[in-house]
């Protein structure tokens, strides 16, 4: 099977994202792999093991990412995890592209690695958080879309998974080719390996353009106009002190009834 | 300006956060009011299409086909299109949700649109709308246009008020036709006691690590240490719940305390968890971490009860308790008990 892990690279989740003269600013904080991301590298991995002993040929994981040159380090963290290759799609045309052109292009590059089986997203990024693409790459492919599974089953060329939705759970099956998102109970990500980081810091990553893919740059059609750090909160804590816990209980009750947020 | 509200419903039940929708596309329309039409998507849903008419729709849009049985996203995604194709709205609202966000993902890509997710406040602009929206987990906040002549918003639940039900108002309920060309099939449901989502939640109790260091408590013989760890934390979670439960609340958790297997993921607040906006969430044995501080900073006040009186949720709370929740989290479920009658 040709399981594709979809990743992007953003600042780490402890950073502190600002808003600095109309940027957005995360200081020296590092870049990392998409946090959701790694549960999709995961739930690829697993995806790999599963059927790589029930069928003749074996399976292979690719990493593919959108972004800069630097983007790289995220595809390198995939690869130490156990991915077997990775491919960098780069273009100074892509750098404000919103998630339908993002969608389109993971889909050409998707086709252009050809004879895919199964793609797997993270639920959503950290930054801009809309977890919009895995829905539009399927659609673009026409593919199925499987979105937020908690576990996923491999048979027959069909896939079954269990979707977390607000309700519990709701289990959905397709043809492969499909689309998956998915969730933290997909299981931890992997640490990677010794033998996985050496692989990974060795590792020639091909780079794609717009023209490799041989689609034009897609137009944004959500722009940004402003940004904004949220409104600063009322800081001032009052601590409630007493002789006992009943008495503190009491006290904290009164001024919460008070509030009338109840 | 023509605008369409759909309406997200599970089984016959709509989700709340679709009338808030209905709410907002009334006040959008200012002194020319416009007609609000709500869609509602399903197998026998005319529950729902009432509920919308109740809920201020003025009429009703109804896909009724038993290939909706199921909320399967790419059908309900071309049901969607063929009818924003067709009628031409300006602007469709959802609430968001697992399966809107799918949804309006989806048909933004049939529609040449795309979709603004989570708006927290929308302001028009003559033609122009103007979204408002938190990045970065809550860490900041965009306003954002799209280009679009069909404009795509879910909207983040609890940030625009919910309208009154008007019981036995009625209104036109129009069948219009539903697109069958599943890909998937639905072969079952384990549907949770999920309790109060945390959504829709208008208040939060949450634990964090500190809900497993009872020193009081003595674990059954026979277990490790870490699953001595997870049976002290699940005591420590009961008080937390029994506090949720006696303010009608739901249950939260701080992703250290889901990390340690202490609570299942779907109750994490935080940057990689939920971002909620309870008008009270009250942080059990939470430190405060800078990501769980942004998926809180929508919430109208902050309680925190915690050991440590340097931890940085005191920085964001109103009320702060320095001491063992141990013992100030069954008292204040006592004195909320008396003080509300229960």
């Amino acid at each position: 099977m040709k399981i594709i892990a979809c990743i992007k690279q953003v600042p780490d989740s402890e950073a502190k994202v600002k808003a600095e003269g109309g940027q957005i600013s995360w200081r020296d904080a590092p870049l990392v792999i998409n946090p959701f991301d790694e549960y999709a590298v995961e739930g690829a991995l697993q995806q790999k093991e599963a059927t790589s002993g029930a069928s003749s040929s074996l399976s292979t994981v690719t990493a593919l990412c959108i972004g800069p040159e630097s983007a790289k380090e995220a595809l390198k963290h995939a690869l130490a995890m156990g991915a077997d290759d990775a491919i960098l799609v780069s273009d100074a045309a892509l750098n404000n592209i919103d998630t339908v052109g993002a969608a389109r292009v993971l889909a050409a590059a998707i086709n252009k690695i050809g004879g895919v089986d199964m793609v797997v997203f993270g639920r959503q990024t950290l930054d801009s958080g809309s977890g919009l693409t895995p829905a539009q790459t399927a659609r673009v492919l026409g593919w199925s879309m499987l979105g937020l599974a908690g576990q996923i089953k491999v048979q027959d060329g069909s896939v079954q998974v269990e979707r977390v939705i607000e309700e519990g759970r709701q289990s959905v099956k397709a043809k492969l080719p499909a689309v998956i998102s998915v969730v933290q109970s997909i299981g931890e990500p992997r640490y990677p390996s010794f033998m996985g980081i050496r692989k990974a810091s060795k590792a020639e990553i091909p780079v794609w353009s717009l023209s490799d893919l041989g689609i034009p740059a897609p137009d944004a059609i959500i722009t940004r106009t402003e940004l904004m750090n949220p409104p600063a909160r009322d800081t001032s804590v009052e601590i409630i002190t007493g002789e006992s816990p009943a008495e503190i209980a009491e006290k904290l009750a009164d001024k919460i009834l008070a509030e009338k947020v109840l | 300006m023509k605008t369409f509200v759909y309406i997200d419903h599970f089984k016959g039940e709509a989700q709340p956060a679709s009338w808030e929708a209905l709410g907002l596309a009334k006040s959008l329309g200012g002194s020319s009011p416009l007609t609000m039409t709500a869609l509602v998507f399903g197998s026998g849903v005319d529950d729902v299409a009432k509920a919308a008419l109740e809920h201020g729709a003025d009429e009703v849009l109804v896909a009724d086909d038993s290939a909706l049985m199921d909320f399967r996203v790419e059908v309900f995604a071309s049901t969607l299109s063929a009818l924003a194709s067709s009628l031409s709205p300006n602007l469709i609202l959802f609430p968001t949700t697992t399966r809107t966000r799918e949804l309006a993902a989806m048909s933004a890509v049939d529609l040449n649109s795309n979709v603004i997710t989570d708006a927290t406040a929308i302001e028009v602009n003559g033609d122009k709308i103007v979204v408002t929206r938190p990045i970065y987990e809550g860490k900041l906040f965009e306003k954002v246009t799209s280009s679009s002549a069909l404009q795509l918003i879910t909207l983040r639940g609890r940030a625009f008020p919910k309208p009154e039900r008007q019981t036995g108002k009625t209104g036109t309920i129009t069948k219009v036709e539903a697109k069958t060309n599943a890909l998937t099939s639905v072969e079952g449901y384990s549907v949770a006691e999920v309790g109060v989502s945390l959504n829709d939640a208008g208040i939060i109790v949450s634990g964090g690590r500190g809900v497993s260091n009872n020193p009081s408590l003595q674990p059954p013989a026979g277990l490790d240490d870490k699953q001595a760890e997870i049976w002290k934390a699940q005591q420590g979670f009961t008080l937390v719940g029994q506090l949720a439960s006696v303010l009608g609340g739901a249950v939260g958790a701080s992703r250290a305390a889901v990390d340690a297997g202490y609570i299942p993921y779907s109750n994490q607040v935080g940057q990689t968890g939920k971002v909620v906006a309870p008008d009270l969430y009250i942080a059990c044995g939470i430190s405060g971490a800078i990501q769980h501080l942004a998926g809180i900073r929508s919430a109208k006040m902050v309680v925190a009860i915690n050991k440590d009186a340097d931890a940085p949720i005191f920085k964001v709370a109103r009320y702060g308790v320095v001491g063992d929740l141990f013992q100030i989290v069954p008292a204040l479920t006592e004195a909320f008990k008396r003080k509300l009658g229960k």
